[in-house]
């Protein structure tokens, strides 16, 4: 099967609206079994596991936060937070192996209620194809301020 | 209220036995009295000395608001100076982390140089100051730097005013929880790796320092993320391999009975650690071949005896806690009466497997990082606190739980684990420390 760019294109504003409309188990369904949302906490940290990262989330970690913001007791949540990515025209980077890796530099703000943060940086995801449709098996988020003093960030830039 | 400044009997007034007021966390002229007084008079942790490996390699943070430079001077001593060039004041070093070139500290504005003990090694032009007696002040003598300074074992501590209570006095037996950080390498030797994680908390510093050996609150506030991952747990298919994290997480939602028998260790001016007996740290699995490696580097029983011990948060009050069971620390950085920032700092232990440093790793950014659910909670409550405080008709924060009237001035010693004993004796050396009493 073909995948042309539109459709990557496509997957990639997608993706981020499913988290701005916080419908986090359809974006759940997204990730492949053994896939990873990695923030890294330096620039060209090399890998998420002998350095600490802001999020290096396997599924059952995303899983976890996910559930949790449906849990009556997430007292940081009971003032809901809101967010919103918007995005550069996404570009494909690479495609090689049948995985396709599209490159998307973005603002992210989220807020609740009198408070808002604004982030920024690139977005990089790893996509393969799954039976019909497209997977992230990895999405990687490059902060600009990686490396900042940064307050609660609650949601999934 | 204001008018502290100049009022000793109005701040120990804040401070009751079982009690202390809401404007300790509250006002502004309280937080600049803690930062010259409390934060002024005892030992404040700086950085590590594994931060500056090499000879001219330097480190610079703040220390009670005032800039300082961690660095290991030619004769491979660590030293730290105050970040401020003699002649105007200018901050020497931006960078967090440099290398001195030539061995020489230069100011960017005017170019005087120093080398790396602080003196003056050049000054451009230096004719000019002839015969004006700049060489008989201190802006003729080099760099400042506190007046004690102390590496214990890597952890390189400061004391900005020249009196106050010496370091072991000042740390007396909590300087345990260091060693037993320091002992569970193989080798001795600690490495700050893995990265910092630096969260901005909205909150009072002393409401992060109180939650650290509070034991009543994991069960409540973090529920909904240990009792989340709990609940997903045990809905995997039997035989499934627990994760780390899984492991990590699981035990902030065990019940009271746990975190009351794991007890809490009082030191004096302060100082305190939960996990006497045990911790939530107890039942990680075990790590490769590192067992091995510890009996043969130290015995058998010495190797048992280190790695039995467990402790949980150690206090070093007022700027640091440390978790030796997972070898990662919390530096405190207070810097207003509702900003604090936390660093999440964690270690390498030279001659371990590697797992272990995944494994800090991994925790510090599950509990530790601004994007940890179980950091989130916390912050919350911190917030909530500093919100709530603001509420008139109840000028009192309750410190009860387990108070008893014949509870004294000398509380050293071991009491049930979610008793609030270590805010109480963290509050009476608040107490001392602001109103010029010595330490214990």
């Amino acid at each position: 099967m073909s995948t042309d760019e539109q459709e990557l294109v496509r997957f990639v504003y997608d993706e981020a609206r499913l988290v701005d409309e916080k419908r986090f188990d359809e974006w759940y369904e997204l990730f492949t079994d053994d896939a990873y949302y990695w923030m890294p906490l330096t620039r060209g940290q090399p890998d998420g596991e002998n350095h600490t990262s802001l999020f290096y989330e396997d599924k059952l970690l995303l899983q976890v936060r996910i559930e949790r913001l449906k849990n009556p007791h997430s007292f940081s949540q009971h003032q809901p937070s809101f967010c919103q990515h918007v995005l550069q025209a996404p570009r494909l980077e690479s495609a090689a192996g049948g995985c396709w890796v599209m490159r998307t530099p973005f603002t992210y703000v989220e807020s609740q209620r009198d408070s808002q943060i604004l982030l920024a940086g690139v977005s990089w995801l790893h996509l393969v194809r799954s039976g019909e449709r497209l997977r992230i098996r990895l999405k990687k988020v490059e902060l600009v301020n990686c490396d900042a003093a940064l307050p609660s960030i609650q949601l999934f830039p | 209220m204001s008018g502290y400044r100049h009022d000793p009997a109005a701040i120990r007034a804040l401070v009751r036995p079982d009690a202390v007021h809401r404007d300790v966390y509250r006002s502004q002229e309280l937080f600049d009295l803690e930062m010259e007084r409390l934060w002024r008079d005892t030992w404040i942790y700086v950085g590590h000395d594994s931060q500056v490996p090499n000879p001219g390699d330097y480190y610079s943070t703040e220390i009670a608001r005032q800039p300082v430079i961690l660095l290991r001077d030619d004769q491979n001593e660590v030293r730290v100076l105050m970040n401020r060039c003699a002649h105007k004041g200018a901050r020497l070093v931006s960078a967090t982390h440099g290398h001195c070139e030539n061995k020489l500290l230069r100011c960017p504005y005017h170019g005087w140089t120093y080398r790396l003990d602080g003196s003056i090694r050049t000054i451009p032009m230096k004719a000019g100051y002839e015969g004006t007696g700049l060489a008989d002040t201190q802006n003729g003598r080099g760099i400042a730097s506190p007046p004690a300074v102390v590496n214990y074992r890597g952890f390189v501590f400061a004391r900005l005013n020249p009196q106050g209570p010496g370091f072991e006095e000042y740390f007396g037996g909590s300087l345990t929880s260091i060693d037993n950080l320091v002992d569970r390498s193989p080798e001795g030797r600690l490495e700050v790796a893995g990265g910092v994680l630096r969260y901005m908390h909205d909150s009072n510093w002393k409401m992060f320092i109180e939650n650290l050996n509070d034991t009543m609150h994991p069960m409540v506030a973090h529920e909904s993320a240990a009792g989340t991952a709990k609940k997903l747990w045990a809905g995997k298919p039997e035989g499934t391999p627990k994760p780390m994290a899984i492991e990590q997480f699981l035990p902030f939602v065990n019940g009271y009975s746990f975190f009351d028998q794991m007890g809490v260790h009082i030191y004096e001016n302060g100082h305190s650690y939960t996990g006497v007996n045990f911790s939530i740290h107890s039942n990680y699995a075990a790590v490769g071949e590192y067992e091995t490696l510890m009996e043969q580097a130290y015995g058998a029983q010495r190797a048992r005896a280190i790695l039995g011990e467990v402790r949980h948060n150690t206090v070093y009050y007022p700027s640091l806690t440390i978790k030796g069971a997972i070898q990662a620390i919390r530096v405190v950085r207070p810097l207003a009466p509702d900003r604090t920032l936390i660093e999440s700092w964690t270690f390498r232990l030279a001659g371990a497997p590697a797992q272990l440093l995944r494994r800090t790793v991994l925790y510090s950014r599950l509990i530790n990082a601004p994007t940890s659910v179980v950091g989130h909670d916390d912050q919350h409550c911190y917030r909530a606190i500093q919100e709530g405080l603001a509420a008139e008709g109840n000028d009192w924060v309750s410190l009860h739980r387990n108070y008893s009237a014949g509870e004294g001035a000398q509380l050293a010693g071991n009491y049930n684990g979610t008793s609030e004993i270590s805010m109480r004796a963290q509050f009476r050396a608040w107490q001392r420390f602001m109103t010029g009493e010595p330490a214990r």
